[in-house]
């Protein structure tokens, strides 16, 4: 069980070469937290993992785990384990020796090993596998055998860095279920490197998403996708992305190219407060905030626009319909059951509560300030 | 009635496989033939040696040539000198350099790169311009009628092995060698658990090619040893060669003897030799 601090951490590979690969990251990491990393690749979040088990060192900056500096600590003393992408099992071992190494290594006596052992196959379900090298396994029994190795050592943080990014979607999905559960159960602090925002959504206690070496938002996962602080954060995470437009505050409304929408009061309050009146902004709105118009009549929070549509893509239970109003595309997620044809004219519902808006040059959420919130509340 | 037996792809096919067979035939022979030539003239008498026209066949099989020939001169001491010999050399080898070729390529330090070219252009270095001063160096160090001179090098790497070795731990993932550290191994731990058992072929290939010039080397054991309870086997067939006549019977069936053991080898290790011939060409096994 263990607390993390990471304080500044910066990385830099090349002292020649401007730029880092870690910029000023800060997090806290609470015992039993499982946090994500997520970023698109070249982000510096395997980086950032590597720094924290010692593979790599740490330009500047300091990083505690419970307390204790740990920069200058070898990875073998870190009290980390961790499961590599390619799993890392070594192929001349059975199941048992590979799960095993590590107790050896540290001359554990030979019937807690075995003890051990047993208890972490028996967790993951390799007990009929022991004796069976790596390349006789399928990927999802050596990502299990990987997973093994890192808990037989009872490690007071676990580190995964992509480990389900070799299997193949339906095993991705149903290790995704098994690694929540191990957590569950073992309630070990852990962190993750993904790039697949669903892993990080559906894993996370909370996410910390990066881009180019910077932390963009950390927050719950409800949180980040409800609330992306920037537009970075809206596009990366959900699936599809949420959709974008350009344009300015005219009177209570958005304007854009084609399209015109009321903007709520509190929303407006706060744009206007902030001076982006006449100003261009970003607007954000999720797909699934876009709705027909069908059933929705009535319903004050909605503002309809005629969109024409493109392509229809029945994903199951949805149905993505890829939209143009003039110039602007974007995408609206609708019921399965709608029945539109492509180059057909129909309504779309936006909901408007739900959209964000952002700074057009820093990408930023534009948001309430602290004092401009409590003068609304009161 | 050919046209039609031509028409046919699978006649074709076998009348093709059938020409290729006997053409491969053909340039077996032809390679075996200075084999042959050793075997027959290993069992012929001096007399039908030198005969003209030569015999390709010995008319009088001579068997007791090879008995004549392990009698007239200490072989069996000869071989337990070169087996010593060259067992060292292919432990020092193999050890060796597989230590050295783990941490070139699996141990990251400045310099690394220049290091390894180094090594490298050691092996451009011709034998024979060195075999001077590391006479004078040997023989300051008084090592000259020892087997030291030839043992001692095998423990300080060869930038050949070295290379070939170095080839296949970079196919050894880093992340095996990162996991392994993150539990706790040593990289020594991690070389002898881990690096080894994997380069296995690549060790076995390093074995035999050590073995092979350790073997047949004629040259160092010529410089380097003089009193004859030291001899190798390579020393020992000059016992055949006198000043005004050679006694080729006799050292055709020693030479046969002492080209036994590297048959031998051959036949059992050929899939490694090849292995490590194809790595040397940038194949992977």
């Amino acid at each position: 069980m263990a607390e993390l601090l990471l304080k500044n951490i910066n990385k830099q590979y090349d002292k020649s070469i401007k730029g880092n690969a870690v910029t000023d990251f800060n997090l806290h990491v609470e015992d039993g937290e499982f946090i994500v990393l997520v970023g698109p690749s070249g982000c510096g979040k395997s980086t950032m993992l590597r720094m924290i088990a010692g593979l790599e060192e740490i330009t500047d900056g300091e990083f505690f785990l419970d307390d204790k500096l740990m920069n200058d600590v070898p990875p073998a003393n870190r009290g980390i384990s961790m499961v590599f992408q390619n799993y890392a099992l070594y192929p001349h071992m059975t199941v048992y020796d590979n799960i095993a190494f590590g107790l050896k290594i540290r001359k554990t006596n030979k019937k807690e090993i075995d003890r051990r052992v047993r208890e972490a196959a028996e967790i993951l379900g390799l007990q009929d596998l022991l004796k069976r090298k790596p390349s006789a396994l399928s990927g999802g029994q050596k990502q299990r055998v990987a997973l093994g190795r890192a808990i037989v050592r009872e490690a007071k943080l676990f580190l995964m860095d992509e480990p389900l990014s070799n299997l193949d979607a339906k095993l991705r999905f149903q290790m995704r279920a098994e690694i929540a559960k191990l957590h569950q159960r073992l309630k070990t602090t852990s962190i993750y490197v993904t790039h697949d925002q669903t892993e990080a959504m559906t894993m996370a206690t909370r996410i910390v998403i990066m881009k180019d070496g910077v932390i963009q938002q950390v927050g719950t996962p409800k949180t980040v996708y409800d609330y992306p602080e920037n537009v970075f954060v809206g596009s990366f995470i959900g699936s599809p992305a949420m959709n974008f437009f350009s344009g300015k505050i005219v009177g209570n409304r958005f304007v854009s190219e084609g399209i015109e929408l009321k903007v709520p009061q509190d929303k407006l309050a706060v744009l206007k407060g902030q001076g982006y009146d006449r100003e261009t902004i970003v607007m954000g709105i999720r797909p699934e905030h876009i709705k027909m118009q069908t059933g929705l009549k009535g319903e004050p929070r909605f503002e309809h626009l005629r969109a024409k549509i493109v392509v229809s893509e029945l994903t199951g239970s949805d149905m993505l319909l890829y939209s143009s109003i003039g110039p602007q595309e974007f995408i609206a997620q609708v019921e399965s059951r709608t029945i539109v044809s492509p180059g057909e004219e129909v309504m779309l519902g936006f909901e408007m509560d739900c959209a964000h808006f952002y700074d057009e040059e820093s990408g930023q959420r534009i948001k309430a300030e602290e004092r401009l919130l409590e003068k609304i509340s009161v | 009635m050919k046209d039609a037996y031509f028409a046919s792809m699978t006649n074709r096919k076998k009348v093709l496989k059938i020409a290729n067979f006997i053409l491969l035939c053909i340039g077996s022979l032809l390679f075996l033939s200075p084999l042959w030539w050793m075997i027959s003239t290993s069992l012929k008498t001096m007399k039908e040696v030198m005969s003209f026209p030569p015999t390709f066949f010995p008319t009088d099989w001579k068997w007791e040539n090879y008995l004549k020939t392990w009698e007239a001169a200490p072989f069996d001491l000869y071989t337990i000198n070169t087996l010593t010999i060259t067992i060292l050399v292919v432990i020092g080898q193999v050890i060796v350099n597989s230590f050295v070729a783990y941490g070139f390529a699996k141990i990251p330090f400045k310099g690394r790169n220049v290091l390894f070219a180094i090594v490298l252009s050691t092996m451009m270095i011709p034998g024979f311009v060195t075999l001077i001063p590391q006479y004078v160096l040997f023989s300051k160090l008084g090592w000259v009628n020892t087997y030291l001179p030839l043992v001692v090098p095998a423990f300080f790497g060869g930038a050949f092995n070295i290379f070939l070795l170095r080839q296949f731990y970079m196919t050894i993932p880093n992340e095996m060698i990162e996991a392994a550290k993150m539990e706790g191994a040593s990289h020594f731990y991690i070389w002898r658990k881990i690096g080894i058992p994997l380069t296995k072929p690549a060790m076995a290939t390093v074995a035999i090619f050590s073995f092979n010039g350790a073997w047949n080397d004629f040259l160092g054991p010529l410089l380097y040893v003089n009193n004859e309870n030291l001899y190798t086997l390579q020393l020992g067939l000059q016992v055949f060669k006198g000043e005004m006549n050679t006694q080729w019977n006799y050292l055709m069936a020693g030479s046969l003897f002492v080209l036994l053991p590297v048959v031998i080898l051959f036949f059992f290790f050929q899939k490694y030799f090849i292995q490590g011939i194809n790595l040397q060409s940038g194949g992977k096994s």
